[in-house]
């Protein structure tokens, strides 16, 4: 009896914590908007937190998207060729990767290449007590070390998400003209037939616009808020990663299902 | 690492991320061709849509001129409603056909525009009257079979119904 009240117990104190944590997380994103005049003024900040979580991941999402278009290529020509239908290989290949893998991959990879990295930094600074030594100079550190990473990851995300489907198309291109032999002339105007800007790829860049902000704001909330020891900013990068997979396939239901539904 | 270093690799990087943008909005989207800003819409009543479907071309002589933005039933008469949005640098006269075909055996569904002689044109909101439904097929073999049984016994291809009949 007694165990049981205590399993029941703790059930409630994970849930207050996870709303807990929920509103902690949007006053902090608050914080964030608040303090980010400093990287309208010292635009230099944020470049250099691109180079690091966005330049870093250039080679990762490019070859990744690389090896998955010609994946959906390979796979796709299996299934399209029984129908007799390999003519619209580019097909396939594009809407999948512009519509849902594009963005999808990109974030999990974004989140655990330099999602993690960002925690483990801002977290370290913390373990470190950079940023009370920060807030001692009268250095708000939300302005000078969490906004300029958090508008980073923002912005590098939907532009590596568009590298990501860029690089697939190309991959199913090679795989279907060089490898099949489909007529690249009919790979390029059935897949112009079929992609549609508005719904299509538009609704891909919404999702890696929105994917970015969350995995951002996951990755700075998680480091400002680890516990300063050594095994403390561990489980936030691990929080980081499994959270910031979480958010991204929860949002993407979400939001394919309004696209789908056309609303 | 050196500042200009970082700015060069930025200015690479946002550079690659905008022509990725853009291959993807006009090399592989349709962008460039996209002419949805003047079209006017016409509505045409089938007795039967087979497969049509929602954004279904519209073709005239084999040229893509519009969509079929939305599909209704009418309660009343039981006839599909189907309505199509149209580019509003073609204008076709009032008495234009527009019929359900295919293309090819397994090809998508689309809804094909055959201009008349009619001096007035269609403006928004008329309605097409001169309609061909969809070709069901199996209403065709159907028929075809019902109309060999009616030939009688000494037709040649007579023992394909009872064959058929089995299937």
């Amino acid at each position: 009896m007694n165990s049981m009240i205590l399993s029941v117990q703790r059930l409630g104190e994970r849930g207050i914590s996870a709303v807990w944590r929920a509103g902690a997380m949007a006053r902090f994103f608050y914080q964030i908007l608040a303090a980010s005049g400093t990287c309208i003024r010292r635009p230099s900040l944020v470049i250099r937190e691109i180079y690091f979580s966005g330049v870093m991941s250039l080679v990762i999402i490019m070859v990744s998207g690389l090896f998955v278009g010609m994946v959906l290529g390979l796979q796709g020509y299996e299934t399209l060729q029984k129908y007799g239908a390999e003519e619209t290989m580019g097909v396939l290949v594009a809407l999948s990767l512009v519509r849902e893998l594009g963005p999808v991959v990109t974030g999990l990879l974004f989140a655990s290449r330099a999602g993690s990295a960002i925690t483990a930094g801002i977290g370290l600074m913390k373990a470190t007590e950079q940023l009370k030594a920060m807030d001692m100079m009268a250095i708000d550190p939300v302005a000078r070390v969490v906004a300029p990473r958090f508008w980073a990851a923002a912005l590098s995300l939907p532009l590596l998400a568009a590298m990501f489907s860029a690089m697939g198309i190309f991959g199913g291109y090679i795989v279907a003209v060089a490898f099949v032999g489909t007529d690249p002339g009919v790979f390029w105007s059935n897949m112009q037939a079929a992609v549609e800007f508005r719904g299509d790829v538009l609704g891909g860049i919404i999702k890696s616009i929105a994917f970015g902000f969350a995995v951002a704001i996951i990755a700075t909330f998680e480091g400002f808020d680890a516990t300063p020891t050594a095994e403390g900013v561990s489980r936030a990068t691990t929080r980081t990663v499994v959270t910031s997979a979480l958010t991204i396939l929860s949002i993407d239901l979400v939001l394919t299902a309004f696209m789908i539904r056309g609303i | 690492m050196e500042r200009k270093i970082i700015d060069l690799w930025v200015g690479i990087f946002m550079l690659m991320g905008f022509v990725a943008l853009l291959f993807l909005a006009f090399k592989v989207g349709n962008l460039g061709d996209d002419r949805s800003g003047a079209s006017y819409t016409v509505e045409a009543r089938f007795e039967n849509i087979g497969g049509l479907k929602m954004k279904a071309p519209v073709k005239s002589a084999g040229v893509f001129v519009g969509r079929v933005t939305d599909i209704k039933l009418d309660g009343d008469k039981f006839q599909a409603v189907a309505t199509l949005t149209l580019d509003k640098r073609f204008a076709f006269p009032k008495d234009t056909s527009a019929s359900i075909l295919t293309s090819g055996l397994l090809g998508e569904v689309y809804i094909g525009l055959d201009a008349g002689g009619d001096e007035k044109i269609l403006a928004q909101g008329d309605r097409i009257s001169l309609t061909q439904s969809a070709v069901v097929l199996e209403r065709l073999i159907g028929q075809f079979l019902f109309s060999k049984a009616a030939d009688g016994p000494d037709a040649p291809s007579a023992p394909a119904v009872p064959a058929s009949g089995n299937k």
